[in-house]
Order: C-alpha cells, then structure tokens, then sequence
C-alpha cells in the first residue's frame, strides 16, 4: 500500500488534468493534455536532460552550501554570546528583506552562470537552516545540562556530546524545510538571468508558445523536487533512528 | 566492627576514598518574592544516607539543587562544605526522577557520559569498569541496547550505573523511583540501598515507607519558610523489610506529621 497509494494518486492528477482538458476544451497552447506533454517529453528528452542537470546541480550545490553555512551559522551564534547579541538581530532583520528581489543584484554580481542560482539558493536555505539548528542548541533539556555541570562536563566537549547531537532532530527538520525551498531559489535564480536550466527553458519556450514544453520541464522540476525531498527525508530518518516520531525526546 | 569503619571498608572497596560528612549552613532560598527558607542548617553523616521529606513546593528539590552546586542562579545562598572544609560540588553524582539517558547513546554509551563530557578517554579499563557496573544493576548483554528499548525500570538502573560510575563519595538523588511501579520501584530500592551503601547520600522522596526502608535518618521540611524537624532515626540498617511492624509504626506517624505539615499556604512547584 505504501507503493500503491502515491501511485494511485498521480494517476488520480493526471486524469483530473486530462477531465479539465476536455471539460474546458483550452487550446493546447494554453492547457496542453498529458498525452501531449508526454510527447513533449521524448521528443525533446536530450534538450530537457542538458538543461535539467544544470537545475539539479544548482539545487544540489545550494543545498550543501545552504546547509553547511546554515549550521555553522547557528553553532557561533549559540557557543559565542557576542555574536548572538550582535548577529542574532541582523539575521532576523534581514530576513525581512524578500530574498527574491536579490536576484537580479546576484546575477551582475556573479554573472548569468551557476554561481549566482547556487548563491541564490544558498541564500534562501540559510535562513531556516540556521534558525531550526539555533533553537535546537538553545533548547538542551535543562536535566541533561545539569547532570553535565555535577559531571565537570568540560563547554567544548558538552557541546560536541550533548547540545550538537541533542539538537540534530531541529537541524533535520530546517534541513528538510531547506530541501523542500532549493528548487524554488535555483528556479527564480534562473529566471532573473541564466543562459541554461529548466527555469530557463521554461521561459523559452513560454515565450515562443511552446506550452508542451514548458509542462514537460515543469514536470521534470517537480519530479526531481519531490524525490530530493523523500530522498533526503529517508537519509536523515535513518541518520536518527533515535528520534522519535512525535518529536519527543523521552519516551514515557 | 563500628558502623564507621564499616562505612569505611566499603568505601575503600568501591574506590570512592571517605565518604565525607556535608554541612550545610545558612541556606537561603527566595523565590518570586517569597522566603522558601532561610537560615537552614543541615548536616548529611558521612557514609550515610538521609531521607528528606516534605510536602511539595516545600523546596526540598532546590535545596538539594544548592548542595549540587545547580542554584547559583536563582535566588539561593548558603554555604555547602565537606568536613574536610572543602566544598562538594565536585565530590557529588546526582540522580534525578527523570533518567535523563541521551537517547542517540547506547546503554555503554550512558554510563561512561561522565568521561566524554570531561573530555577523559575512554579506555578499556574505563569500559570493562562499565560493563561490570551494568551486570551489577542486572543489565548484562544489554550494553548495546538504545534507551528507548528499555522499560522505565531498566532505564532507572542505566541511570544508577553512570552514577556509581562517576565514583563520588556523595551522592544526591531527587525521586529517582517514583515514576515507577511499585514493584520495579522496590527492587531498584533494595538495588540503590546496596550500590550506595558506603556513600553520603541525601534522598529527597515523596514515599514515607521508602524513606523508611532506605534512610538511616528520616528528615522532615515543612513551613513556610520552611524548617527541617529534628531526624527520625528507624531502628536497624537500610535496607529494611517494609513489613517490619516497628517501621509500619513508624510509617503511621510519619504519614499523620507529613499530613499536618501539607496545610501551608504558598506552595512552589
């Protein structure tokens, strides 16, 4: 049924999408059936593949980066309490700011190639990273810390042992917000400025009325999206088989 | 023998050296604007263990949080010496009603917690010293197991093993058994009371009869501020039988005090 269940439901959309099809009777150049889409798909199979590995080596890089400094981020403004006092207001304000207006700035700064989708994405994956990783730390259970203190458990090696691990269920689930978000930061990344991608060929082919095309590379996108996000949702569950399921540390 | 040199020899035996006497002097607790106690003296022997009892909110946990040297922050003072006229905040293991294994760790893994925290390696001597405080509290062949898979009993005894395993002369437990059942509840009694026996240990506990079974002194905290009555000492050593009709006498009389200190207004949790 695990198997079952998703595969019932996609047949479920794609034969929704066929009923709005002839139910609207839209011209293929607005709403294209998923027959068309699927021709869409192998007739341009090596064009879409070229484009889909850059999106995906995008979303991949921005993801590990996003991640890494995320982490780091959070693990300074934890241990080192002038920079929580300092950084702390900075990374909340500027979160204010929507990262998607950056975009245009990212790409005169870094160019139309991968740098400036990876620093884009990078950027919009910090943020939850660092916070859920931030609380984490902040939020030992004060039993563990005490018995730390009558142990004459040392800072550095209290962090390492106890207030890193204890806080890896928070990292897990800003990293699996951050998954979730990559997609979107590589795809605005392209849109801005870029010269190859599936966000890219997307606007392409909107723009000489290509529609099919744009379906297929949209489905392409969201094919890959979800099978990152199950992808890594797995990895990390297999990482913390301590965790449990309701987010509960202890057990009763 | 006298029961000091008893103490003595056992202490030798667990590599802990002389358990030593804590005074405790002039503790002082104000919270939100209320005196929990003041000028509270209270002195723990050497090599034996102590039962407090009290109402709760009374502040029996946040005195035994000042012996453990947990309470600086709060509004508690007082001070806390050894009869060596050294402090104890760093001769003391401490046992609280929660377990408080980290879950991502083996059993092995809990108990030598003390080691990582201080950064010491863990050698195999280290290690052998863990798996034979584990056979000890009846884990053998479990030292792999993850917390999770244990019952509330058995995780309890994990807990009694890393605290053994820190190998302190003093040793200050906060209800360590009353989330369990009651028979789980009196075996880790009978398992404690010989683990710990040539230890300084305060036991702060809501169950008279455990108090009773457990304690070589039996100390009541009630008031407001509170105040510790003067000790019941039950006749023969710990552990004793709970049948003993001395001790239900005494469980009587013990329940009809802490029933009459319970009617006092201002309680903390």
């Amino acid at each position: 049924m695990r198997i079952v269940r998703p595969l019932l439901i996609f047949a479920g959309l794609i034969a929704l999408w066929q009923l709005a099809v002839m139910v609207t009777g839209a011209p293929h150049y607005i709403l294209p059936g998923p027959m068309r889409v699927l021709r869409a798909l192998s007739g341009n199979a090596s064009l879409l593949l070229d484009h889909a590995t850059v999106t995906v080596v995008e979303i991949l890089l921005g993801l590990v980066l996003g991640t890494v400094l995320g982490s780091l981020a959070a693990l300074v403004i934890a241990t080192v309490r002038p920079a929580r006092r300092w950084l702390l207001p900075v990374l909340v304000i500027s979160q204010a700011i929507p990262v998607f207006a950056l975009a245009p700035m990212l790409v005169l700064w870094l160019g139309y190639g991968l740098a400036s989708k990876v620093a884009m994405a990078t950027l919009i994956i910090f943020f939850p990273v660092t916070t859920a990783f931030f609380d984490g730390l902040r939020r030992t259970e004060p039993g563990w810390l005490d018995l730390a203190r009558t142990m004459g458990g040392r800072p550095l090696h209290v962090l390492w042992h106890l207030r890193i691990p204890a806080a890896l269920p928070a990292l897990t689930s800003g990293i699996r917000v951050a998954t979730a978000v990559a997609p979107i930061g590589a795809v605005v990344g392209e849109w801005v400025g870029s010269s190859a991608g599936l966000g890219y060929l997307m606007l392409h082919a909107n723009a000489r009325m290509q529609v099919d095309l744009m379906f297929a590379a949209l489905f392409l996108l969201a094919l890959f999206a979800v099978g990152l996000y199950v992808t890594v949702d797995a990895g990390l569950r297999r990482a913390l088989p301590w965790q449990p399921e309701d987010g509960r540390l202890t057990a009763d | 023998m006298s029961p000091q040199t008893t103490a003595e020899t056992a202490a030798a035996r667990e590599g802990i050296g002389r358990a030593p006497s804590v005074h405790i002097q002039a503790a002082r607790l104000d919270y939100a604007g209320m005196v929990v106690f003041d000028s509270l003296d209270l002195t723990l022997p050497g090599g034996e263990t102590t039962c407090l009892l009290g109402p709760s909110g009374v502040g029996k946990t946040s005195l035994l949080r000042l012996i453990a040297g947990l309470n600086d922050s709060a509004g508690s003072r007082g001070t806390v010496l050894g009869d060596d006229g050294r402090p104890v905040h760093d001769r003391i293991a401490y046992l609280a009603q929660q377990d408080l294994l980290l879950p991502w760790l083996s059993v092995l893994g809990n108990v030598v917690l003390g080691y990582r925290l201080r950064g010491q390696p863990i050698t195999p001597a280290v290690a052998e010293r863990a798996r034979t405080l584990i056979a000890r509290v009846g884990l053998a062949g479990r030292e792999g197991d993850r917390p999770a898979r244990l019952s509330g009993g058995m995780r309890q005894r994990v807990a009694l093993a890393r605290t053994l395993m820190e190998e302190r002369p003093v040793v200050l437990m906060d209800e360590p058994f009353s989330a369990l059942d009651a028979i789980t509840r009196f075996e880790l009694q009978a398992l404690a009371a010989e683990l710990l026996q040539a230890r300084t240990v305060l036991l702060v506990t809501h169950d008279p009869l455990e108090a009773l079974r457990l304690g070589h002194r039996v100390l009541i905290m009630a008031g407001a501020p509170a105040r510790i009555e003067a000790p019941l000492i039950p006749p023969g050593s710990p552990p004793r039988a709970p049948g003993d009709p001395a001790i239900l006498r005494l469980l009587a009389d013990l329940l009809a005090r802490l029933s009459a200190a319970r009617s006092v207004p201002g309680e903390i949790s």
